[in-house]
């Protein structure tokens, strides 16, 4: 596969999606594990949801 | 399990956390499978090597604008059914489709130079495009920065719903207007204008950026769903201790 004289265009084309997907796969995943680690926390304090005691008693 | 089920925030976690990983595996799947295709597609006859963009333009061009019809549909469930995973899905998919937008316009910008001989011309494509993107922000804004989350959501739904005018505009403005950016090539009367050795490639990596999409919509939708029970049990202890 060649390129040709406009390489460089292409390349940061495919480069710039790389990086917009990467970060938006990394906010979703370090989202993800923040806001499971805040409700562990708040779960620990006692804290729980009115379904969740529904449920429970 | 039937669909209306998946109405129910928890049911639908489950949902979500039992479908993401083989979600995603198709995803990974379907881009190394498309981009093995592009790298053996070959050159157009006018265009040269830089017809590769196309297969990261045009998918992303398609998805920014059917995310904002997934977020006016989502905008309707707000509004007339005020259900909360209406909201979450609109929620959730704003910085997706301004995101696809944002590489749209990029990937569109760094084709042009060396196709048109500049990087940017304010034809009717390319504005309304830019305007999609400025109206992605414009919900992005509404929904991150409302001091009450309802009232938020409420205007980011009616901006969802106003916005979705600017859909046909970006559709049609190259055909209504004498624009720089070339008119339909694959959704037109008497069929696609695109050879299929390059047309193949093209829908691949349409699919592939189909389920990036999906996936990266439902994991969003996930997170949304447990940021706000995070907020209501945050409201239930301040409560408790007060």
């Amino acid at each position: 596969m060649t390129l040709g004289q406009h390489a460089d265009f292409i390349i940061a084309s495919y480069a710039v999606t790389v990086c917009v997907v990467a970060a938006l796969a990394a906010w979703v995943i370090l989202d993800h594990s923040a806001q499971r680690r805040i409700l562990g926390d708040l779960e620990e304090h006692g804290v729980t949801r009115r379904s969740q005691r529904k449920s429970e008693t | 399990m039937a669909v209306i089920d998946l109405a129910n925030p928890t049911r639908f976690l489950n949902f979500a956390n039992r479908v993401l990983p083989w979600l995603a595996a198709a995803t990974v799947l379907a881009f190394a499978f498309g981009l093995a295709r592009v790298m053996y597609a070959p050159d157009d006859y006018q265009q040269g090597a830089t017809v590769k963009i196309m297969f990261i333009h045009v998918p992303t061009a398609w998805l920014s604008m059917m995310c904002w019809g997934v977020m006016s549909v989502a905008a309707l469930g707000t509004l007339v059914w005020r259900h909360p995973l209406a909201d979450v899905a609109g929620k959730a998919a704003a910085p997706i489709g301004a995101a696809f937008t944002f590489i749209c316009l990029v990937t569109g910008s760094l084709w042009g130079r060396p196709t048109w001989g500049t990087y940017w011309v304010w034809d009717a494509r390319l504005t309304s495009m830019l305007v999609l993107f400025l109206l992605y922000l414009g919900v992005l804004a509404l929904y991150w920065t409302a001091e009450d989350p309802g009232r938020g959501s409420r205007a980011a739904a009616i901006l969802s719903l106003v916005g979705a005018v600017n859909i046909p505009i970006i559709k049609f403005s190259v055909e209504y207007w004498n624009t720089l950016h070339q008119p339909a090539s694959l959704f037109r009367k008497g069929g696609s204008a695109i050879d299929l050795s390059i047309l193949y490639p093209l829908l691949i990596m349409a699919f592939a950026f189909t389920l990036l999409f999906f996936t990266l919509h439902l994991a969003t939708m996930r997170n949304e769903i447990l940021r706000r029970r995070v907020r209501s049990m945050r409201l239930m202890q301040a409560g408790a201790s007060a």
